[in-house]
């Protein structure tokens, strides 16, 4: 096994890169939104496009605080990454168990709204176009809620069983990027069903 | 200068059983192993799909032929196309990123060892749940069939309705699984590309293989999702009712057309560019020269990655979109033929002048440079709206994309298999068999692909399973599959060589053909830990410094 080391001498070279947790997250991101451009597009091409009822005008519902709750967990968390960074994993914890609190509580509101459509304003994902664009739309951001609230929960676990110290904030802080993206992603769908669909 | 190796216990790998040595390759997480392994797995997959485009050649040799049924030979285009595309020229790419980058940036491995060995294993469940459709479509009740409705699958066809049975569903299962590979695989390059280079190698000092393969990673981010969104809603529709392609409740047919080339055009050139990173290695080794112009090159490069993205519907001008829509694309499309015309000139000006080796990798380039030119001329006349109401859906445009997979992407790709099979395996292919299939190629290329053009011009229609006699078809369809033949024999040349060479061949050495990136400066095939040292760069062509301390690149650049 023979090999030419190359080492070239160069008086102050500076060598800094970026760290491959943050670019990966950037880079799911990326993906990830391409999947949801699409399905914002559908949603909006087919706008008024059902050939029957019900429209969202009839059967939708603002959910004001509910999507108080998601947003605010996104607080939650940059408090909660801050004070491991400082090494309080009290403070810590604390804040995350706030933040699955309110993510719970989001996924709830979605469920809790779910089931009115479904049982009481017989709206399905078969009904009509808009139920198709509806629940895909917001059950493909549902789904990303859940995956966190999973990655969420098992950072708890660790949390309390003692395993998280401040060595770990770096992939915390990755962690909470991701998060971040599902809320953001929320202000978008809110704005496009909520607001302009209506 | 320090150690050139790291001692690690040896032990001697041929002794150790064979269930051992199988057992390291499934599990392991060795960029160079999943390099091969993808290269190995697209390699059997281009045989399977080989034969598929063999079994179609055959039933059109002559008019009225009854080799296979209609049904059969639908269900061979779709998997013909399916395969070709996402099972041999994705994973063959990922498989020579993977195992080139790491060693051209001067790191140890990918930023992602484990997300390496999952995305090649979710590409790899891809493929054969595509072809467990085979078998299993019907739900195992009798004989299966597998999916009949194209490669680009265009609705209603896909509905319940007109598609019964699963076969349409492992298509999209297929298709959505090993997307979900495709975009790990896509993270690790880009990451890895960004964050572990040695040091002193700066985004301008990189060869330009991880510079090609960093606007790859990129579009695969952009193209895999609207691919992934529509396979969901095909999934939604076929499931639970959904309407989203369903026109009798408000769906719309052509919006499937729409996601699926919004990620079908940026493929193309997920596919081609790093077929121009291969190049753009092998032309300034083989010719002696630095490479021509390389900001020029990222440049065009990264401008071909942006207009990708705005020239999709031009795969759908026989659909009838607006005049606007069609000027537009008709601009965009032609737009796009600027920076690829930039690249073609820089690698003639690479050759320009220098001192060329003709050599099989060098060969391959030079075809690949005349057959991709020719491609882009087809190209550019498809791109005309017009036109291409006339030749859209004939054999002009089948002639048109194989001249660019076929005559582009897979002539680059036999370049870079001579090029690295040295590095590889340690072991040198033999260069006269390598001309023999080189040329046997390029005449059985040109025999199948410059003739399928001829048909097409007198309105002859893709996928069609037979046609009548005396409409000046016959004898063009019978030269074509001639081609074909020929190309057959010269892969299975290829293929013999390869074997051959791996036990046979002459020893390499670690740099046959005195290069100048890192890869070259480890020994053939290089050790796990790829540099004993982590290298220290000053230039695109560190090896050229150290080959020449009186007249070092870095004093130029």
């Amino acid at each position: 096994m023979s090999a030419t080391p190359i080492t070239m001498r160069q008086p102050e070279l500076k060598w800094g890169l970026p760290s491959r947790g943050h670019v990966a997250m950037f880079a799911l991101i990326i993906a990830e939104s391409a999947i949801f451009v699409i399905f914002v597009v559908a949603y909006l091409f087919y706008l008024g496009k059902s050939l029957t009822g019900p429209t969202p005008k009839q059967v939708l519902e603002v959910p004001i605080f509910y999507t108080i709750c998601l947003l605010s967990s996104s607080l939650t968390i940059h408090f909660s990454v801050q004070a491991l960074r400082r090494g309080n994993v009290a403070t810590f914890k604390a804040w995350w168990f706030a933040t699955i609190v309110l993510g719970a509580a989001f996924l709830y509101g979605t469920a809790h709204e779910w089931y009115r459509l479904i049982y009481h304003d017989g709206l399905t994902i078969s009904t009509n176009l808009f139920g198709t664009t509806y629940y895909s739309l917001v059950g493909l951001h549902g789904f990303h809620v859940i995956v966190g609230l999973i990655c969420l929960s098992a950072v708890m676990a660790f949390t309390l069983l003692g395993d998280v110290q401040q060595k770990h904030a770096y992939r915390i802080d990755v962690l909470s990027i991701y998060w971040h993206f599902v809320d953001a992603v929320w202000v978008v769908v809110f704005t496009v069903v909520y607001i302009i669909g209506r | 200068m320090s150690t050139d190796s790291i001692a690690l216990p040896m032990v001697d790998e041929e002794s150790r059983p064979l269930v051992d040595r199988l057992h390291d390759w499934v599990t392991t997480v060795d960029h160079k192993r999943l390099g091969i392994l993808y290269i190995l797995y697209a390699l059997f997959f281009l045989v399977v799909g080989g034969i598929e485009a063999t079994v179609m050649r055959i039933q059109l040799i002559r008019p009225h032929n009854d080799f296979v049924s209609p049904q059969v030979f639908n269900r061979m285009f779709t998997m013909h196309g399916t395969t070709m595309i996402f099972f041999v020229v994705m994973p063959v790419m990922f498989g020579f990123a993977n195992y080139l980058i790491p060693l051209m940036i001067g790191a140890r491995d990918m930023a992602f060892p484990r997300l390496n060995a999952f995305s090649f294993w979710l590409s790899a469940f891809g493929g054969i749940l595509l072809y467990f459709s085979l078998v299993g479509a019907n739900g195992l009740y009798g004989a299966g069939n597998a999916p009949d409705v194209g490669w680009f699958a265009y609705a209603p066809l896909t509905a319940q309705t007109f598609s019964r049975g699963h076969s349409t569903d492992f298509w999209t299962l297929a298709l959505l699984v090993s997307g979900f590979g495709s975009i790990g695989t896509a993270i690790n390059i880009l990451t890895s590309i960004l964050c572990l280079r040695c040091p002193g190698m700066k985004l301008g000092k990189m060869p330009l293989l991880a510079w090609l393969n960093l606007v790859m990673a990129g579009l695969v981010l952009l193209a895999i999702g609207p691919l992934t969104a529509a396979q969901i809603m095909l999934c939604l529709d076929r499931y639970l009712g959904a309407h989203f392609f369903d026109t009798q409740a408000g769906g719309s047919a052509v919006i499937w057309m729409h996601f699926f080339w919004i990620f079908g055009h940026p493929e193309v050139y997920i596919l081609v560019i790093p077929a121009f990173a291969f190049v753009s290695e092998i032309v300034p080794v083989f010719s002696r020269k630095a490479m021509f112009g390389y900001p020029i090159m990222v440049a065009a490069t990264v401008a071909i990655g942006f207009l990708s993205m705005t020239v999709w519907a031009h795969h759908m001008f026989t659909v009838g979109m607006s005049s606007n829509a069609n000027t537009f694309f008709v601009l965009s499309t032609m737009a796009i033929g600027v920076p690829t015309g930039i690249k073609i000139f820089n690698w003639l000006a690479t050759m320009w002048g220098g001192k060329i080796h003709f050599q099989t990798p060098m060969l391959f380039c030079i075809a690949f440079l005349f057959q991709f030119l020719i491609a882009g001329l087809t190209g550019i006349m498809m791109s005309a709206a017009p036109f291409d109401w006339q030749l859209g859906n004939s054999y002009f445009v089948v002639a048109h994309f194989h001249y660019v997979i076929v005559g582009g992407i897979l002539c680059a790709l036999f370049g870079a298999f001579y090029y690295w099979f040295p590095k590889m395996t340690g072991r040198m292919y033999n260069e006269t068999l390598g001309k023999l299939q080189f040329w046997l190629f390029v005449l059985g290329f040109h025999l199948t692909f410059d003739f399928m053009h001829i048909p097409g011009l007198l309105g002859m229609p893709r996928r069609i399973y037979t046609y009548e006699p005396g409409r000046g078809w016959d004898n063009w369809n019978l030269i074509v599959t001639v081609g074909a033949l020929v190309q057959g024999v010269s892969i299975l040349i290829f293929v013999g060589n390869l074997l051959w060479s791996r036990f046979k061949g002459k020893t390499a050495g670690s740099d046959p053909w005195d290069a100048w990136t890192l890869e070259w400066t480890t020994s053939s095939p290089p050790p796990v830990y790829n540099f004993a040292t982590i290298p220290t760069v000053r230039s695109r062509r560190p090896l050229w410094d150290l080959k020449h301390p009186e007249d070092p690149d870095w004093k130029y650049e």
